[in-house]
Formats: structure tokens, sequence, C-alpha cells
């Protein structure tokens, strides 16, 4: 069909309605490597600006460790750049093989598939193991990627409240006459920073004979003494029945995900999982650089121990600047502001003073809790919190919102 | 009729209403994103259990569950 007049005018008055609603997402153009320091073109065509980041999934600091960097090199030069081929056909080396068993030994599981993406494994997990005779039972602040994969799930579908435990049960009764029952949850959410209670859910599922899905993407690396993830912080390694994670954020930063857990539930993902049968698998280089990742964090704690002191010392100064901050021990660390505009107009401003964290306002959280969510990375060292410190502390003056509560910010800005 | 309402806006609050948002009997549940249409299922499983009924997927659209009102006539066309 000859893309006509009339049809650039359908997407034009879209594109026009999303600006207009002030939903318009713009890439900022970094032109160094991923770091707690980078250099960034905004708006296109600017000249390059230093800044310190404090919004990248960067958590340990991997996503350019020399190790890393050097094992994937390694890797492209023993293994090659691509496979051109999905797994099953000839798309699979030794080397694929091999970082799904030290996955496995890493998360404590049976069996572990990679797959292109975390978003990806979501995408294809729930159709291989359900079927319509079955439910999924998922809480509601599950992550995109997961709604996507229920969607093409022909199993039903159902909601808990957000980490509501009662509620949880009362679904569990109520879809008790269900052949399979999966629950379904993050480990840490990616919005609030907040963590699943894995260990009331372990008991629950036990009692309901359900199974237990966890998204550790924002865990895995790092949460837990020795950063195995959410199950390991929560005292229950080895009773997740599925867990999928990412390569792209903690571990290393580049892309791939994977499913881990029971391994009849990991077989089911090689035989029908559509995103693993019809896509390449990660490229060689970066299976590469996730393999040197594991071996570092299986050596050491040393990157999530320093993470977790960032953390503390983050969430203190923020606390102790009069801000107010969603609670938790995670490095998602939301600084609430309620409002949407007034998120955009800090997160401008921050960025003047050398700091890049970005607003997120509805719908991507609920109405009326815009916010500036902080990420904090091993990649830190103090110099860069207390710097990042000192211009939230500029901005909240400017605008007035230090030390005031929720209900005082509210009735200045409006929600 | 009365207490069917009352029972199913209850029902309503409870499951779905976080904050302090108030309904009446005609305030949009699934258009207006009180239920979000993947929680209709409970919904549904409450009605069938509670009033003995059967309610055909093919029935159970969001149109037909967006107010307290239309869940009411979609329960009455089914009550034996």
């Amino acid at each position: 069909m000859a893309y006509t007049d009339k049809i650039r005018g359908i997407y034009t008055e879209i594109l026009t309605g999303i600006k207009e609603a002030g939903l318009f997402k713009q890439e900022r153009y970094i032109h160094s490597a991923q770091a707690a320091d980078i250099e960034v073109e905004f708006p296109s065509g600017a000249s390059l600006k230093k800044v310190i980041n404090i919004c990248a999934n960067n958590y340990l600091g991997l996503s350019s460790h020399p190790e890393v960097v050097k094992a994937a090199h390694a890797g492209l030069d023993s293994h090659g750049y691509g496979m051109s081929s999905v797994r099953f056909i000839c798309g699979t080396q030794d080397i694929h093989r091999k970082l799904e068993q030290m996955v496995t030994k890493f998360l404590g599981t049976e069996d572990t598939i990679l797959f292109p993406s975390c978003m990806d494994a979501n995408a294809g997990v729930f159709e291989a193991v359900l079927t319509k005779d079955d439910v999924m039972i998922s809480d509601r602040l599950v992550h995109a990627s997961i709604i996507d994969g229920i969607r093409l799930c022909s199993a039903i579908h159902d909601t808990f409240k957000h980490s509501d435990m009662e509620h949880l049960e009362s679904k569990l009764q109520l879809h008790n006459d269900k052949r399979l029952k999966l629950v379904i949850t993050d480990g840490v959410f990616s919005m609030d920073g907040d963590t699943a209670k894995l260990d009331k859910m372990v008991e629950l599922c036990e009692k309901y004979d359900a199974l237990l899905f966890v998204d550790d993407s924002h865990a895995s690396g790092f949460i837990g003494k020795t950063g195995r993830g959410t199950h390991e912080h929560c005292g229950v390694m080895g009773k997740i029945d599925i867990i999928t994670t990412t390569f792209g954020k903690g571990l290393g930063g580049a892309s791939g995900g994977c499913v881990s857990g029971r391994k009849e539930l990991v077989e089911m993902c090689r035989q029908k999982a559509r995103p693993y049968l019809f896509s390449n698998t990660i490229a060689p280089p970066v299976v590469a650089g996730v393999i040197k990742v594991l071996e570092i964090l299986s050596a050491s704690t040393d990157r999530r121990d320093k993470l977790e002191k960032n953390t503390q010392f983050w969430r203190k100064g923020l606390i102790d600047a009069g801000l107010i901050i969603k609670e938790g021990d995670t490095p998602i660390v939301p600084v609430m502001l309620f409002n949407a505009k007034l998120s955009q107009d800090v997160s401008r401003d921050l960025y003047q003073e050398g700091i890049y964290a970005i607003g997120f306002f509805f719908p991507v959280v609920p109405q009326g809790q815009a916010r500036i969510r902080t990420q904090i990375s091993a990649g830190h060292e103090i110099h860069h919190l207390e710097k990042a410190l000192d211009a939230f502390k500029k901005v909240g003056k400017k605008y007035e919102i230090l030390g005031k509560t929720k209900q005082e910010i509210i009735d200045r800005y409006g929600m | 009729m009365e207490e069917m309402k009352e029972v199913i806006k209850d029902y309503v609050i409870k499951e779905y209403v976080e904050d302090d948002t108030e309904i009446n009997f005609d305030t949009p549940l699934i258009s207006g994103g009180i239920v979000d249409s993947f929680s209709m299922v409970s919904l549904k499983r409450f009605l069938e259990n509670r009033y003995q009924i059967s309610i055909p997927d093919d029935k159970a659209t969001p149109d037909a569950f967006d107010s307290v009102n239309k869940i009411v006539a979609l329960v009455n066309k089914y009550l034996k």
C-alpha cells in the first residue's frame, strides 16, 4: 500500500497527541561508556555535558568493567559475532550451555534456559507451562513484560492487591479448583523499590499446592547476602519454581535473560516457548561477558557489599535533606514529588547541576505519585553521591519542598 | 434487586478500590479504570458462586461489567 498523506496524517495526529499529553519520550545520546560519569548530548545537537548518572540499572557497576570487556573481546575472537540460527537448529554453542549451568548454580535452581531478553522470557514462559485449565494469579504491580506474557497465555488470569498476602490467599481459595495455580510476582518492584514477601508467598503456595514465579531482574547479583536474589534475601532458596531474570541490569548490563527453575518447566520452555524457538539467542561476545560477570560475583561479594553501603548512604542523605522517599533497602530509591510537572522541572534542573535522573509520572506510575527514580550503583563513589545530594538540596530548596510533607507539596503543586 | 446492588457494590469496593474513590451504581468500573480487565475473572467467579449461575465467557465482556447496574442486569439474565 502506498504511504499516502492520509495515512501519514493518522500517525502525525497520534504523535501530536502524545506530545500534547506530555508523554513524548526523547532519547539522550550518551557519548561515553555506561558508568557513573558519562558524557551526554541533550537535546540533540547540544554540546556534550559531563554528568553523574543516577538512573541506570548498572547496579553492580559492571557494564564497562575491564575484566568483562576483556572477556567479551575474547568471546568474540573465539566464538564469533553471531549464530545466524535459532538455538535448536544450529544456534547453540558450548558457551551457551555453560552459561545456563552457571546461572543454575548461581541462583540455586535445577536448570536454566537462555532467552534473547527477560522480556522474551516473560513473553514465552507462561504459554509454555500453562493451559486453559490453569490460573495465573499476579501481584497488581508486576512489570509490563509479565503482563504481556500473561496476555499470550490461555490460562485464566486474576490479580491480588500489591503485596497483600491475605488477598492472595483469598484468590488461591477462589481458584482452588483449577488444575494448576501459578502465583506471579516481581522480586524487587522496579518503580517503588520494595521487595516481595517471598517467604510468606512460599508458605501460601505450599498450603494451596500452587507454583511460584518470580521476576528477579532488579535483584539478581546484589539482593541477598551473596547477591543471589530476592529468594536468598527471604530465606527461600530452592523453593521458587520459576525465576526469570535479565543480564541487562546488574549482571553486566548488556542484554539477554533467562528462565531458571524446576527442570521440567525449563524443558517445557525449550520445547514450546516461542521467543526461544523463533529468535536467535544471546550473541557469543555477550555470553562470554556474562560468564565473566558470574565468575566475579561468585568469587567475592565486594561489589554487592559496596552497593549496600552506597544505598544506605544515599537513602540517609535524602531523608536528612528533608526529601520524601519510598521506604525500603534496595538501590531503587524513588524521590516522591507527586506532581507530574514538578517531577519534570526537578529532573531538568538536576541535569543543569550535572545530575542525570529522570522524572516518572502517570501512566508509568499511578496518578499523583510522580517521582524522580534514583538508582544507586557499586560504580558510584561517595563523592558522586555527595555531589548528587548537593544538587538535590539546591533544587529542592528552589522549589521549597525540603522538609515538607506530602500534603504540603500537593497543596502547593497539585497532584 | 436493591440488596443485590449493594452486595455487588460492596464486593467491588473491597476487591478493587485501594484509595478513597467513591463509587455509585453507575460509576464506570472498567472504562473508568477502577477494575482492570484482567481482574474481571474474580468478579465473574464471585457472581457465579454467590448467585449459583453460569455466565458464558462471551457474555462476560468489559461493557457488561462496566457498572454495578450493568452487572445486576447481567446476573438477572442468568438467574433461574
